[in-house]
């Protein structure tokens, strides 16, 4: 393997003789070579298409399904719909990056007595290929009874409004239920201090209301699925994921088996940013196969991915702050009501603990609501929840300060989160890089550079994300060469082979290319949260390190056996050499790692290290960003004309992909900030279902994006990891608005700012 | 996609009757960029594909000062913006064929498939109309030719009939003073549909006068518009601010657009104007 050319280690990572170099990754040459296995790469013999009815309509009862002209058709070997899976119970199962009813996981697999969306799975069908399957579906007659969609959260959470669930009541954090069923699942409310005495002693105070749009993760590769159902009852299921656990412990209790009967095989992902945590395809391919006996594949197209897979809410929220004429702020009010599509679930929480995250407001109060409309069950999307509770809290921050007259970083420098500093949620930081982000945006060249020309402007913004820790496994053996099968839990999403690879070789003091790391399927590893919530490298960091230094131990007691000493007496060190005492002639004793790995297999044969963590630590982590765009005042449209993103990675194991994540945060978040929308007609029906409407950035919509790694280690870990993968979605929206503020001088209420957005609000104002 | 038959044309007179034989579900391929994704995605039922790029006068370039410019229908779009006589004389052709898909699309995609695929919004028609471009179709009766303005009579639609196909345009030689530009406005910078485009061409006197004008707004109506008044607000005098916000203003008065995913009514009647203004402008600088 070769190492790329090396450029200079950070200050903080000089120390390290792996971590913070830029090793190319293990798995980079499958990549560009096209031997990776992607999930819709696997044929097995006797392999079935399968094919997914869906329904046309936002928001009906079913009254029947007639299945029996597709049953008939030639090739086709089962049709399967909701009637066809055992009772689902009400019990609530971990889904990832959050819990959900197994009854509720089980209809938006398939639904059942209503469809809730457009693209709502209807009935599933299995045919000997994949056109004999797309004729079927289209046989299958189904008698739908039109209901009223509920399509905007404001709407659906009024008294009167139709309700999508007959069941469903409104909780509180309390325990509470409201008494009459809601749209409204849930109300959360974090308060710090007393709101009424902060407003009465704001000088000024700003209120704002925004609505955001859904939007899609946009992942390039569609979702699959595909199983083969044993005669031993025995199920094997293969699919790109950010997590085989979670699809095992998905899919055995809508089958009603156990655990230990399903094994699942991550195949290789192509990309997922959280969309690629619930099941979809893998709860019917394991049905279809259990009626067929063969294996069955089911992948979707694209339209079906933005119909029927998960993206991240729309909301209304509205934000009151004030200040004092100073610029410290006294009192923060913030309203979120946030769609979690058909069923609830929204990441409301999330973004109600984030919203006023990176400053130290003494009153606070912050209400969210999980609300249910006729759209797609939202997912998981990179800092679920945070780009739209900080945008509204960053925008109405930024409006603050131009009120006050006081330059948008200094604002933020003054009402900074720092150590001790507790947010309204009671979480109270430890040691954060927080401020070293803000100095670090205004030291930058972007920041010192003048901003000239017509329709111009800049913009700042500041975001803040958990980085979360749970449960990672790993273990890895020593062959006779010194190299170092490691075997992960964790599949790989962005580079986490490589990160986690080289923290074991650090620990062990051999390099990054003597470390094989191997994603494995859910019986060949210890169970392993999913690949989210930017805690891989965090947590499975951990791991690895824990793995190394098992390893370290049982060498140590391996050279003892040689030296006949005993194990107390021998050390390994950093440096990969392991030492004795003198021996009897007084000479030093030592083994290098390499020395000691080829003699294993004669002194009590090979060894094994292994490491389960459960990490209820995390890694909070800040970011700064600058942006420069340009309005073209006559159609709308903007232009990102510079950009920088600065951010606290606590260290950065593999800073190339460190600044690889800080680069596609940052174009995920323009994305949401400029073109991406969820656009549906008065029907409900998303009329924008593929990536010519639904309009992500090109390579040609962005500058070269410029990341500045700031290092503030975490504590909490051995080599001081953060997350990185989340935050720098956040401050793009906010940044970019209040750029778009400063070159035309009007405030948007409303993401996406498109180009109509904009006339709208201009030339084009009523 | 289901099975389809596919039939490749040796000649103009082959490819009319096997489309006439296959009827309805008969379609000719050209580049495919259009109908092959509409059979995949069940839009279109098509059970023939007539390959019609075999035909040696379905691609081709051919230029002469006394009968302009001839291109065959099925005549890839890089093949045309990488034609130098197009580059130096046709500009407004560049403009259209080097932004319609991205590079892979324009190795296959033609200004014959555009046309024909008929849809409002195509980035190839109003530089066709301002360039008064003659439409030559073959059919079961022999051959006959339609300005391109009257082709398309629909989303969708144009005056094709059954066993129909165009065969090659028609492009009088640039006038003495002529320029012509296309623009469209999308929301980003590459890979879209047109919110709203348009095309002007200009042909100015040695005083500046404008002689004679042509200007087409697309995606801002059921088909593209050849804006008559538009035209006339600039002929007979000298462009001016107010002569050119006149024309803008005819072209948002032509426009009678839909609200979409891509943009909204009163947003496409605006853009009409602001794109007429800036084709002109581009248009007369090509000409001076």
């Amino acid at each position: 393997m070769v190492t790329a050319q090396s450029q200079p280690q950070s200050a903080e990572t000089e120390k390290y003789n792996v971590i913070g170099t830029r090793p190319i990754r293990h798995d980079g040459v499958d990549k560009v070579t096209g031997a990776a296995q992607y999930g819709a790469d696997l044929n097995l013999p006797g392999m079935l298409a399968g094919r997914v009815l869906r329904s046309p309509h936002a928001h009906a009862r079913i009254v029947s399904i007639d299945t029996s002209k597709a049953e008939a058709l030639e090739g086709v070997l089962a049709v399967i719909t909701n009637a066809d899976f055992p009772r689902a119970s009400d019990e609530v199962i971990d889904t990832g990056e959050g819990t959900a009813q197994l009854n509720w996981v089980l209809d938006n697999v398939i639904a059942s007595d209503k469809v809730l969306y457009k693209g709502h799975a209807v009935a599933a069908v299995a045919a000997t290929d994949h056109h004999i399957a797309e004729d079927a579906i289209e046989l299958i007659d189904v008698e739908y009874e039109l209901l009223t969609p509920v399509l905007d959260v404001r709407d659906a959470m009024v008294d009167g409004s139709p309700l999508l669930h007959e069941s469903l009541y409104t909780g509180s954090m309390d325990g509470s239920k409201s008494d009459n069923p809601s749209n409204t699942a849930s109300h959360l409310q974090f308060t710090k201090g007393d709101l009424d005495a902060g407003f009465a002693e704001a000088e000024v105070v700003i209120e704002r209301e925004f609505e955001t749009s859904m939007a899609h993760q946009g992942y390039i590769e569609p979702h699959n699925g595909s199983a083969y159902y044993r005669a031993d009852g025995t199920l094997d299921i293969w699919t790109s994921t950010q997590g085989a656990f979670v699809v095992r412990d998905s899919v055995a209790p809508l089958l009603q088996l156990s655990p230990s009967q399903v094994k699942v095989t991550p195949m290789e992902i192509g990309g997922g940013f959280g969309g690629k945590i619930p099941v979809y395809l893998e709860p019917l391919a394991a049905l279809l196969s259990q009626k067929t006996g063969r294996p069955v594949k089911l992948t979707m197209n694209r339209e079906e991915v933005l119909l029927a897979t998960g993206p991240t809410s729309g909301t209304y929220m509205r934000v009151r702050m004030g200040a004092k004429r100073d610029g410290t702020l006294v009192a923060a009010d913030v309203h979120l009501a946030f769609e979690a599509g058909a069923y609830p679930g929204s990441p409301v929480g999330a973004g109600a603990m984030c919203a006023l995250a990176p400053y130290d407001i003494p009153n606070q109060r912050i209400d969210g609501y999980d609300v249910v409309v006729n759209k797609p069950k939202t997912a998981a999307y990179r800092a679920p929840g945070a780009p739209q509770s900080e945008f509204a809290t960053e925008s109405v921050l930024n409006e603050l300060a131009e009120e006050l007259g006081i330059d948008p970083i200094e604002i933020r420098m003054k009402n900074a989160a720092e150590e001790g500093a507790q947010r309204a949620d009671g979480f109270t930081y430890g040691v954060v890089g927080n401020v070293e982000c803000m100095t670090a945006a205004q030291e930058s060249p972007h920041w010192q550079s003048e901003l000239e020309g017509p329709n111009r402007g800049r913009g700042v913004a500041q975001g803040f994300w958990f980085n979360i820790g749970f449960e990672s496994s790993a273990y890895a053996q020593v062959n006779g060469d010194g190299t170092v099968p490691l075997v992960l839990g964790s599949t790989d999403i962005g580079g986490t082979r490589a990160s986690l690879a080289m923290q074991l070789a650090e620990t062990l003091g051999i390099s990054a290319e003597e470390v094989r790391p191997h994603v494995v399927d859910t019986n060949s590893v210890g169970y392993t949260q999913v690949t989210g919530g930017s805690r891989t490298t965090f947590a499975g960091g951990w791991a690895a390190y824990e793995t190394a230094m098992d390893i370290r131990r049982q060498m140590e007691e391996r050279a003892a056996v040689i030296w006949e000493c005993d194990a107390s007496d021998v050390t390994y060190g950093d440096d990969a050499i392991i030492r004795g005492p003198a021996d009897e002639d007084g000479n030093d004793q030592q083994l290098t790692f390499k020395e000691l790995a080829a003699q294993l297999a004669s002194t009590g044969g090979h060894i094994v290290g292994r490491a389960d963590v459960n990490k209820t630590s995390s890694g909070p982590a800040f970011a700064t960003h600058i942006v420069d765009v340009e309005v073209d005042p006559d159609t709308g449209k903007v232009d990102i004309l510079r950009y920088t993103a600065v951010q606290d990675a606590g260290t950065a194991i593999h800073p190339a992909y460190v600044e690889g994540q800080m680069q596609g945060g940052v174009a995920q978040g323009v994305g949401m900030a400029l073109n991406e929308e969820y656009y549906y007609d008065d029907s409900g029906d998303l009329k924008n279902a593929s990536l010519l409407d639904y309009r992500m950035p090109t390579a040609l919509d962005l500058p070269m994006i410029e990341p500045i790694i700031v290092e503030v280690p975490n504590p909490g870990h051995p080599y001081g990891v953060r997350g990185v993968g989340e935050v720098p979605i956040i401050p793009p929206a906010p940044a970019v608005r209040a750029a778009i503020a400063n070159a035309i001088g009007v405030h948007m209420s409303e993401l996406p700012m498109s180009p109509r957005a904009i006339l709208e609000a201009t030339v084009l104002e009523e | 996609m289901q099975a389809v038959k596919y039939a490749r044309a040796g000649s103009v007179e082959e490819a009319v009757s096997l489309l006439q034989d296959g009827g309805d579900t008969a379609r000719p391929l050209a580049g495919g960029t259009d109908v092959i994704v509409q059979a995949r995605e069940r839009t279109r039922d098509i059970n023939l594909f007539v390959d019609i790029k075999h035909i040696p006068e379905l691609i081709s370039i051919e230029y002469s000062a006394d009968s302009g410019l001839t291109i065959g229908a099925a005549t890839p779009c890089y093949q045309l913006y990488g034609d130098s006589t197009i580059s130096e004389l046709y500009p407004a052709l560049v403009d259209s064929t080097s932004l319609i898909g991205g590079t892979a699309i324009q190795g296959r995609a033609s200004l014959g498939g555009n046309l024909c695929n008929s849809s409002p919004a195509a980035d190839g028609i109003p530089s066709l109309i301002v360039l008064e471009a003659q439409v030559e179709i073959a059919g079961p009766n022999g051959r006959r030719t339609v300005a391109v303005e009257d082709f398309c009579t629909s989303p969708g639609r144009n005056v094709l009939g059954d066993g129909e196909f165009v065969v090659k345009l028609h492009f009088p030689a640039p006038a003495e003073g002529s320029g012509a530009r296309f623009l469209r406005f999308i929301p980003r910078n590459e890979m879209d549909i047109a919110v709203a485009n348009a095309a002007t061409q200009v042909r100015l006197a040695a005083d500046g006068t404008v002689t004679w004008a042509r200007v087409s707004v697309g995606a801002i109506a059921p088909t593209p518009l050849l804006v008559s008044d538009a035209a006339d607000a600039l002929v007979g005098q000298p462009l001016s601010e107010e002569t050119i916000a006149a024309a803008a203003a005819a072209s948002s008065a032509a426009a009678n657009p839909i609200t979409d995913m891509r943009g909204s009514i009163r947003q496409r009647v605006h853009l009409a104007g602001v794109l007429t203004e800036r084709t002109i402008r581009q248009a007369a600088e090509r000409a001076a």
